[in-house]
């Protein structure tokens, strides 16, 4: 129960984070996405996103930080495991699931579902 | 009278007329949106977790599930719902991530499969992969050149 609770408050708060840009300084909720992707590729590299996974688990994977986070991992396991090449391949191979089921179940209820009429 | 203000002096103003309670309702809009879609993300891990998958495919699968979810959420006009009460509650989510590639691919189907479906699906997943991959490489980089020096 206790981890369902700190998933609620992790991924709370990093949405209020996000909520509180949105209305303080006006950035399009587009670049917001873009910012907390490439927040979560540098927290992630320097060891501070791991923490908060280990604190709120989906709170703070489910969050797009925590997807900038499963490309930094990637690519600091495939650099240890291949060295430079690890660069190309770590990132986008640690979030392959994401992309492709993204694309996967994106194309398939765009294709099969209609626009509300306004 | 005529007031000439700058996109600055206007962005000011907002600012200070916006009335506090508004921000207040939309912190906690977002708060208790972004939280309840962790907590049931969450449900879904320990679930996976409780059949005996390893961590890591355990994470992968909850962000696939709620990627799912947050696709037919789109389809069936639910998500816009979700995302008008929770603003970036709703659009931080990997859920949103979802509905940002649903949403216009569903909008432009009109304008073909090709250029309408497979090109507007990446309006806003294509800007967030772009600079989320590029930004790995440059981490990996810096993460390569510092194993090599220390």
């Amino acid at each position: 129960m206790t981890d369902i609770v700190k998933a609620f408050i992790t991924g709370g708060i990093i949405c209020v984070i996000a909520q509180l840009l949105t209305d303080y300084t006006g950035i399009t909720p587009a670049r917001i996405m873009v910012l907390f992707v490439v927040a979560g590729v540098v927290l992630g590299i320097l060891g501070i996103y791991p923490a908060i996974v280990e604190f709120g688990s989906a709170g703070a994977t489910i969050p797009l930080t925590g997807f900038g986070n499963t490309l930094a991992k990637g690519v600091i396991k495939a650099v240890n495991e291949t060295g430079l090449a690890g660069v190309l391949t770590g990132g986008v191979r640690a979030a392959s699931a994401g992309i492709t089921s993204a694309i996967t179940f994106g194309y398939i209820m765009a294709i099969v579902s209609r626009p509300k009429l306004k | 009278m005529s007031m000439k203000v700058t996109k600055h002096e206007y962005q000011h103003l907002v600012k200070e007329t916006m009335p506090s309670s508004r921000v207040l309702r939309n912190v906690l809009a977002a708060f208790v949106t972004g939280g309840l879609i962790c907590a049931l993300a969450q449900v879904f891990f320990m679930g996976l977790e409780g059949l005996g998958v390893d961590e890591e495919t355990a994470y992968m699968l909850t962000t696939v599930i709620m990627i799912f979810l947050g696709a037919l959420l789109t389809g069936l006009n639910i998500y816009d719902k979700i995302g008008k009460f929770g603003g970036a509650g709703a659009s931080i989510p990997v859920t949103g991530f979802s509905n940002s590639i649903v949403s216009p691919a569903m909008e432009y189907k009109r304008e073909g499969y090709v250029m309408g479906v497979g090109a507007r699906m990446f309006v806003i997943a294509g800007p967030v992969l772009v600079y989320g991959i590029f930004a790995s490489v440059v981490a990996g980089l810096i993460y390569y050149i510092w194993t090599q020096v220390m």
